[in-house]
């Protein structure tokens, strides 16, 4: 395939617009146009050399996603794995998600990392209560997620008190991992989540919840119809 | 560690001081030394050990002999640091109504234990100034560590069952 | 579903509090402080309900149980080679010392021989885990003074620490490296080239830390006589590990009663002298330079031989016997199924862990799984000594003696 690089909708080339001269002129243009001065061909031309047009819902969740302050919270193993993120190794400032905040209030992501007991199921539910919307909840490893291999009287899983937004497996995961539940958590909050693996291997019909008005014959054979596993 | 025969010895010293407080003696793999004692003298027995110089309570723990009676066992690790030498005092209680005196007086550092095996056993330690529940919350009701207490655990939500469990969030 | 409020404060009704304000007049006014269980400094779930004089604590009460997780309960319901992984998550900065006390306590209960390989290996990871643990407290300590860049040197090397696990189990915490009767697997090729480079530089880091921190008169203002306790207080509080050796007391299981082959090697015991929150930093960051020492003599004189024992009954027949020996497979197949048998009995292991004694105490009723697995961890006794240490002291000083105290909750509620 040919690569072609051209100037857009006939823009100078970039050392033309780095020129001093040349940068204080659309400086002034810009100023002129924010006071409502240009009008005419000038500002058919502004606005299609300058303006980028989106919605405010994508601005909004495009400066969402790149700068999320999570919840300093730790609760288990999983609690020294999250810490490393915040390495040198991965490094987690690279995607702007390295602030944890240690107020509730201020913070956007709650990460539970590590086993939640049913004493401390209430106080983390409170801790999301008192976090301000737009929030998000990340379970992980496997303990708060399914309760892994303690799946005993003592713990209770994190979907059963918490809307969980992206599991997080591993015991405990590798701080790469939970980066990678981070990096789906921001594609989620752009709008852009993709379907893994059955995207990847074009897996279509192996959900296992059915789609609107198909039936379980057309589906593929792992589909309980109505959440029924009796025929499994 | 004390041999099978100096265990004899402290075990005969402590029955000149109170004929009742020791029921038994074992001496087990890894040269482990268990006095058998009365549940209503421990404290007796402790106070004659710490002046035998086991000063140091290294471990306080609760066990069930289930289906063994009496149940429930209170074992108590003692440590001599100066010859190096453990102990162990084991006190037998029933399940219903289990009590025995607190050895806080004696071992300060019982203090989080004796709560512990109460939280998780129901031996009621008389004379703790805090008998209540260390782990588990407050209105927990059983206690978990007994053997006949269910192991528990929860179905795992998956995305075909989770419109059937119980707990859904909404 | 919402959560009754009301209903969680009446859960907590009973916690009844009682200070005890010393020598205090009537124009005092005492305030209860409510601390964790979600707090930054309180190094996980720990909950303390502080009783304040203006900003002196004349009283605390830590409550815990935030993470109790009922890995005692599990225990008693898998097989005993199943068990190993399950207690690697109580202490989850000392995985290596958890599997060890169990496996110490299950070994004694079949009477099995270790090979001196295995003995080895297990010192050189018991010693790194020993490192590990010392910076992850010292990175977050740092960080509770107020020192962020400590906080990612020290996870720096972490990371060359869990490299080296990595190579040698798979995973980077919790490994399940350590067997009843061995370890799961030789060291691989290139892990002692390796280990060694780390060993070199490792002593010069830890130099480097010390210049950090010692030279800057806030952490030393802070650390330096604060909070003291004595060691015969602490000894009755059952205290042990770093904490009582800064107070002068040079109790280390690793001499006193040697494990593991701990008697082979030459390495001292740091001691403080006042057991002040400096003394307790000064030891902790000198157990780094003799773990380095304990690595360096094991890897020397690592001897050759088996890694585990060759009791088929207790570990796995090596996986190119299952092709040609019948026994070998029968062995395979009895212990997956259900797992190896332990006479009855019962036995208290104790091994000195990062942060004190760590004894395992397991009853074996003669079946394949335990009857009852109790973990005497350190962490939570160690607990008793805080309100003793902080009562009378600045608030501020609550945060930096429980930072040095080093308490790992997942150890307190197991």
């Amino acid at each position: 395939m040919e690569i072609k690089r051209e100037p857009l909708n006939g823009l100078t080339t970039p050392s033309a617009i780095t020129a001093p001269s040349d940068f204080r002129a659309r400086q002034l243009q810009a100023r002129d146009m924010l006071r409502g001065d240009l009008e005419g061909e000038a500002l058919e031309r502004y606005v299609k050399e300058s303006v980028l047009t989106t919605t405010v819902e994508k601005a909004v969740a495009w400066s969402q996603g790149n700068s999320i302050w999570p919840l300093t919270f730790g609760l288990a193993c999983c609690a020294i794995e999250m810490m490393s993120i915040v390495g040198a190794r991965v490094d987690v400032a690279r995607f702007g998600w390295e602030a944890f905040w240690a107020s509730p209030r201020q913070a956007d992501l709650l990460i539970l990392s590590g086993r939640v007991s049913v004493k401390m199921a209430p106080v983390i539910r409170r801790i999301y209560d008192q976090m301000l919307e737009p929030r998000w909840a990340i379970s992980m490893g496997a303990c708060c997620s399914s309760m892994g291999v303690f799946n005993n009287y003592a713990l209770v899983p994190a979907d059963k008190f918490l809307p969980i937004d992206v599991h997080v497996p591993g015991c405990p995961p590798r701080p790469e991992a939970l980066l990678h539940g981070i990096l789906r958590l921001r594609e989620k909050i752009h709008g852009t989540e993709r379907d893994g693996w059955r995207e990847r291997y074009h897996a279509v019909g192996t959900e296992e919840v059915l789609a609107e008005g198909t039936s379980a014959s057309d589906a593929a054979i792992n589909v309980f119809p109505g959440g029924d596993t009796a025929g499994a | 560690m004390p041999d099978a025969t100096e265990l004899e010895l402290t075990a005969h010293e402590l029955r000149d001081r109170n004929a009742e407080s020791i029921l038994g003696t074992d001496f087990g793999r890894g040269d482990r030394a268990v006095l058998l004692v009365n549940p209503a003298h421990v404290i007796d027995v402790l106070t004659a050990l710490h002046a035998k110089g086991y000063t140091f309570l290294a471990s306080l723990h609760g066990v069930d002999y289930y289906p063994d009676e009496p149940r429930l066992g209170v074992l108590y690790e003692l440590l001599d640091m100066q010859n190096v030498d453990r102990i162990t005092v084991k006190a037998r209680v029933h399940t219903d109504d289990p009590r025995i005196a607190t050895a806080t007086g004696l071992f300060p550092g019982a203090d989080f234990p004796e709560r512990e095996v109460y939280d998780m056993f129901g031996v009621v330690f008389e004379g703790h100034q805090d008998m209540r529940r260390i782990l588990m919350p407050e209105d927990f009701e059983g206690f978990p560590q007994r053997r006949d207490f269910p192991v528990g655990g929860e179905p795992v939500l998956f995305t075909y069952n989770e419109e059937t469990t119980y707990g859904k969030w909404s | 579903m919402a959560l009754d409020t009301a209903d969680y404060r009446r859960r907590e009704e009973s916690i009844t509090y009682s200070a005890e304000p010393a020598g205090q007049g009537e124009t005092h006014e005492l305030l209860t402080l409510n601390i964790g269980p979600h707090h930054p400094a309180t190094h996980g779930v720990l909950r303390l309900l502080a009783t304040l004089e203006g900003e002196v604590v004349r009283d605390i009460k830590p409550i815990i149980g935030y993470v109790h997780t009922g890995i005692e309960k599990t225990a008693e319901d898998k097989a005993y080679w199943k068990v190993i992984p399950v207690v690697e998550r109580m202490d989850y900065l000392a995985y290596y010392f958890n599997s060890l006390a169990y496996c110490g306590a299950v070994e004694t209960l079949l009477e099995a021989e270790v090979p001196p390989r295995a003995q080895y290996l297990r010192v050189i990871h018991l010693e790194l885990n020993r490192i590990m643990s010392h910076l992850v407290w010292l990175g977050t300590s740092a960080l509770d003074l107020g020192a962020i860049s400590m906080f990612w040197y020290c996870f720096r090397e972490r990371e060359k620490i869990l490299d080296l696990f990595e190579m040698t189990s798979g995973q980077r915490m919790h490994t399940r490296y350590f067997q009843v009767g061995g370890v799961m697997e030789d060291i691989p090729r290139g892990f002692e080239a390796k280990l060694r480079t780390f060993l070199a530089d490792m002593p010069n880091r830890a130099d480097q830390y010390a210049d950090l921190l010692e030279k800057n008169q806030i952490v030393f203002e802070r650390l330096h006589g604060v909070c003291p306790l004595d060691a015969e207080t602490l000894l009755s509080l059952g205290v042990t590990g770093p904490l009582l050796r800064a107070a002068g007391n040079p109790w280390d299981l690793r001499k006193a009663a040697p494990y593991c082959s701990y008697d082979h090697f030459d390495f001292k015991i740091p001691v403080g002298t006042v057991g002040d929150n400096y003394d307790r930093y000064r030891v902790r960051h000198a157990e780094i330079y003799e773990s380095v020492k304990i690595i360096t003599q094991a890897l020397d004189g690592l001897p050759e031989g088996p890694h585990i024992t060759t009791d088929r009954k207790i570990a796995l027949p090596p996986r190119h016997e299952l092709a040609t020996s019948m026994e070998a497979l029968i062995h395979h197949f009895k212990l997956v199924t259900e797992g190896f048998r332990v006479p009855p009995g019962e036995a208290y292991y104790p091994i000195e862990g990062p942060r004190g004694e760590l004894g395992c105490f397991v009853r074996a009723d003669g079946s394949a799984k335990p009857a009852r697995v109790h973990m005497r961890d350190s962490s939570f006794v160690n607990l008793q000594a805080l309100t003793p240490m902080v009562r009378d002291s600045y608030l501020a000083d609550l945060i930096a003696t429980l930072a040095m105290l080093d308490p790992i909750l997942g150890g307190i509620d197991r």
